[in-house]
C-alpha cells in the first residue's frame, strides 16, 4: 500500500488544458438549443459503437481515458448503454454486418442525441470505401452532427469534436 | 540434397523471402493423411483459406500453411469448378472449424467431413448462395439486406439461462456477440459469433497494387499495424525478389518492439482496471501515452502506421533520437518494474487473476493456443525465436513462457515481454547499421508467391501473397493468430463467473477486425 500511495503522490497531476472547440469538424448545423447544450456541457453521456473499424480509433477514445486527458473533469463520461447516452461516438466505415446494430442503437438513444464520427473511414468511408460488405461514411446510415478527420484522430481531435458538438455553433 | 518435406513424401518447393517457406499442391484425396502425419509430427495449423482459381481456366482452390520447425508449409488443393468440396480437416485440426467455414461462406468452396456447416462471416449482407470473393463477383456489388439467423447451440437443464451480449458491448470494444448459458452466476457454456466487421478487406486487396496494399494491411488490425505491415512487405519482397537493406531491418525490429511494449503497457492497465485497481489503469496509461508521444516525434505516427513499406521503412530515425528513446525506454522501465511489484503484492488484484480463466497446456496444446496467451499455457513458440532472421539473429531473444494459463500467466507474460522488448529496442538501437532505409521494388511476375511471418504482439501474423499481372494482387490472405485463440476463450470461461469474463476476454485481448476482415 506505501508503495501504492508513493506512486500516486510521486506522479502529481498530469492533466492537460482541453482543446477549443472548432466549426470546421461541424458536419450539420448545430441544432440543438442553449439550454440543452448547458446541460449537456456539464454532463455528457457518451456511447461509443465501433461499427467496422480497424480498432485503431478505439485505440485513441481508450488514449483519451488517460490521466493527460482528464474526460470526467470535463464533465464527460462513457456509458454501457445508448439508453443512458446523450451522444454516440461512431468509428469505422460501418459494415453491412453492423448496419442494423448501428441504427438500433441510434434509436435506443434518447433525444435531444448528439452523432460524432470518428476517424477517415467514420468521415469518408475511407480506404475500406464501399463495397458489398460496406456501406461506408457513418452518414450513409444514421446522421451525423460532427465529423472528426484522422487515421486515427488523436485524443486532441477526437475531444475537439466532442466539444465542437455541445458547443452552440455560428 | 534431400527434398523438402520427404518425411511427408512430399517434394515441396522453397518460396524466396525472408522466412523459411516452402509450397506444394496435393490433390484433395491426400489432405487428411498429410493433416494427420503434420499433425502426429507437432505442425501446427496457421492457417487455412481458399481461392478463385477460375479466370486462370481452373477450379477453386483450398490452401493451408502449416508450421513446422523447418518452416512454413503451404500446401495448396486445387478444387473442381463444377465441385468444389474438399475433405474437411476440423477433426484433426480443431481451429480449423471457422476458417472452413469463412472460406464457404466466401467462396463457396465446402468441407464434407465436417460436423459444423453453419455460416461464419455471412450475416445479412450477402444471401446464402452469392459468394462474394469470387472473381465473378463485383466488389461495389449489393445484396440485398436479408435475415440473419444462426443457429446458437442451445444448453438445458434446470435452472439454465442465457444472457445475449454485443454486438455493441457494454465498453469501448470491437463488436461481437457473445451468448452465455449459466446457472446462477457461473457460466456453463459461451458460444462466440464473429463477424459483425468484416468489411470486405480481401476482396479489396484483390482491386489494388502491390504498392497500395501496403496501407491497407496496416489497417487489418489497428492495434497490430507494425505486424501486418511488416508481414505484408515482408510477402512482397519474397514475391518481387527485393531485399530491404540491413538498416531498414533494424529499424523494422525497433518499431514492432515498440509496438508490442505498447500494447502490453495498455493491457496491463486494463487488467488492473478489471479488477477494481483503477491505479493501475491511470499509470500504465500515463506510461503508454508517453511511448505513444515519442513514437509521434520519432516516427511520425502515435501507432507507427505506414512506417513499413514494402522495400524498407518511410522514415529514419532522426540523427540522436537513438539515445532519446534509449534514456525514454529506461525510464518506463523503472517505473514499470514499479508497478510490477505493486501488483505482485496486490493481495486483491492477485486474487482476480490466480487461477481465473485458465487454458491448461494440454488444452492449448490441443486446440492449438498460439501467440501470447500460447505462451502463458506452456506453447514456448515465439517465431522471433524459433525461425532467427535479421534483425532477431545476433539479439539471441528470449520466449517468455508460463504453465498456469491462468489470467495471473497472461499478465506476467506481458511483464516478461515488456522488459524484453526494452531490452530488444536498446540493443538494435545501439547495433543500428548504416546505410539506405529503402531498396526499390523490382517488378513482380504475375503468379509469384511470397510468405509475410511476424510474430506481433498478439502471436503469428500470417500474409500469403499471389500476385496478379501488372504488379497486382490475385488473392491475398493476412491472417490474424486471434482465429486460433478465440475458440479458446470459450473453454477459459468455463465455471467461471460472468462477472469475471471481462477480466478473462482482456487478459487475451483479442482481435475482431482481423478475424472478421
Amino acid at each position: 500500500m506505501y508503495q501504492l500511495l508513493k506512486q500516486i503522490v510521486k506522479t502529481g497531476i498530469v492533466s492537460e488544458p482541453a482543446p477549443l472547440p472548432d466549426d470546421a469538424l461541424r458536419a450539420l448545423e448545430q441544432r440543438l438549443g442553449q439550454v440543452i447544450l448547458k446541460h449537456f456541457g456539464r454532463a455528457l453521456a457518451i456511447r461509443h459503437v465501433d461499427a467496422g473499424s480497424c480498432n485503431g480509433c478505439e485505440l485513441e477514445i481508450h488514449a483519451m481515458n488517460s490521466p493527460y486527458y482528464n474526460l470526467e473533469g470535463l464533465g464527460i463520461k462513457f456509458v454501457a448503454s445508448p439508453r443512458h447516452a446523450d451522444m454516440l461516438l461512431v468509428t469505422g466505415p460501418v459494415s453491412r454486418n453492423m448496419e442494423t446494430a448501428l441504427k438500433r442503437t441510434w434509436e435506443a438513444t434518447p433525444d435531444p442525441k448528439l452523432v460524432v464520427a470518428i476517424g477517415d473511414c467514420g468521415c469518408t468511408g475511407g480506404i475500406f470505401g464501399e463495397s458489398y460488405a460496406s456501406c461506408g461514411r457513418v452518414s450513409n446510415v444514421i446522421p451525423v452532427d460532427v465529423a472528426v478527420p484522422g487515421c486515427p484522430p488523436t485524443p486532441v481531435a477526437i475531444l475537439q469534436g466532442i466539444l465542437t458538438a455541445i458547443t452552440p455553433g455560428r | 540434397m534431400s527434398k523438402a518435406f520427404e518425411e511427408l513424401g512430399l517434394d515441396a518447393t522453397p518460396l524466396a523471402g525472408a522466412m523459411p517457406a516452402f509450397c506444394v499442391s496435393i490433390p484433395a484425396g491426400e489432405l487428411r493423411g498429410i493433416c494427420e502425419q503434420a499433425r502426429a509430427r507437432k505442425a501446427r495449423l496457421v492457417a487455412l483459406w481458399g481461392s478463385d482459381e477460375t479466370p486462370r481456366r481452373a477450379g477453386y482452390a483450398l490452401h493451408l500453411a502449416l508450421g513446422f520447425p523447418s518452416g512454413l508449409l503451404w500446401l495448396s488443393v486445387p478444387l473442381s469448378r463444377e465441385d468444389p468440396h474438399y475433405p474437411g480437416i476440423a477433426d484433426i485440426y480443431a481451429s480449423a472449424n471457422r476458417m472452413q467455414r469463412a472460406a464457404a461462406d466466401l467462396l463457396g468452396i465446402i468441407p464434407s467431413v465436417d460436423a459444423d456447416r453453419r455460416k461464419w462471416l455471412r450475416h445479412g449482407a450477402w444471401p446464402e448462395g452469392a459468394f462474394p470473393l469470387r472473381k465473378t463477383v463485383e466488389a461495389a456489388a449489393r445484396f440485398a439486406q436479408g435475415p440473419d439467423r444462426y443457429p446458437f447451440i442451445p444448453v438445458e437443464g434446470e435452472g439454465v439461462h442465457e444472457i445475449p451480449v454485443g454486438p455493441v458491448h457494454a465498453g469501448t470494444i470491437e463488436p461481437g456477440h457473445f451468448r452465455f448459458s449459466i446457472v446462477g452466476e457461473k457460466i456453463l457454456r459461451l458460444e462466440e459469433r464473429l463477424g459483425y466487421k468484416h468489411k470486405g478487406i480481401e476482396k479489396r486487396f484483390e482491386q489494388m497494387t502491390l504498392e497500395e496494399g501496403a496501407k491497407l494491411a496496416g489497417r487489418v488490425s489497428g492495434d497490430s499495424t507494425v505486424a501486418y505491415a511488416w508481414a505484408y512487405a515482408m510477402a512482397v519482397e519474397g514475391a518481387t525478389g527485393t531485399e530491404p537493406p540491413p538498416r531498414a531491418l533494424a529499424l523494422r525490429g525497433i518499431l514492432l518492439e515498440l509496438e508490442r511494449i505498447a500494447n502490453h503497457l495498455g493491457d496491463l492497465g486494463y487488467l488492473g482496471n478489471d479488477v477494481a485497481l483503477s491505479f493501475g489503469f491511470f499509470q500504465f496509461w500515463r506510461l503508454k501515452e508517453d511511448l505513444l508521444r515519442t513514437h509521434a516525434q520519432l516516427f511520425g505516427h502515435r501507432y507507427l502506421m505506414d512506417a513499413i513499406v514494402p522495400g524498407g521503412v518511410a522514415k529514419d530515425l532522426p540523427r540522436g533520437a537513438g539515445e532519446s528513446l534509449t534514456a525514454h525506454l529506461e525510464r518506463i522501465e523503472r517505473e514499470v518494474a514499479a508497478l510490477k511489484s505493486i501488483y505482485d503484492e496486490h493481495a486483491g488484484a492477485q486474487d482476480r487473476f490466480i487461477m481465473t480463466g485458465q487454458v491448461t497446456p494440454a488444452l492449448a496444446e490441443r486446440m492449438g493456443l498460439t501467440g501470447l496467451a500460447g505462451r502463458a499455457s506452456g506453447i514456448a513458440r515465439d517465431l522471433r525465436v524459433d525461425y532467427a532472421i535479421p534483425p532477431y539473429q545476433q539479439l539471441d531473444p528470449r520466449a517468455a513462457s508460463h504453465t498456469r494459463g491462468d489470467v495471473a500467466a497472461r499478465v506476467a507474460v506481458r511483464f516478461d515481454e515488456v522488459f524484453e522488448s526494452m531490452r530488444l529496442v536498446q540493443a538494435l538501437v545501439q547495433q543500428l547499421p548504416p546505410g539506405d532505409i529503402r531498396a526499390p521494388l523490382a517488378a513482380a511476375a504475375a503468379g509469384a508467391r511470397g510468405v509475410g511471418w511476424i510474430e506481433g504482439w498478439r502471436g503469428e501474423v500470417l500474409i500469403a501473397l499471389e500476385t496478379a499481372a501488372a504488379n497486382r494482387i490475385h488473392r491475398l490472405h493476412p491472417h490474424d493468430p486471434s482465429w486460433q485463440n478465440w475458440p479458446l476463450l470459450e473453454h477459459a470461461v468455463h465455471g467461471n463467473i460472468v462477472p469475471d469474463f471481462p477480466l478473462i476476454n482482456k487478459s487475451f485481448n483479442l482481435s475482431y477486425s482481423g478475424v472478421d476482415l
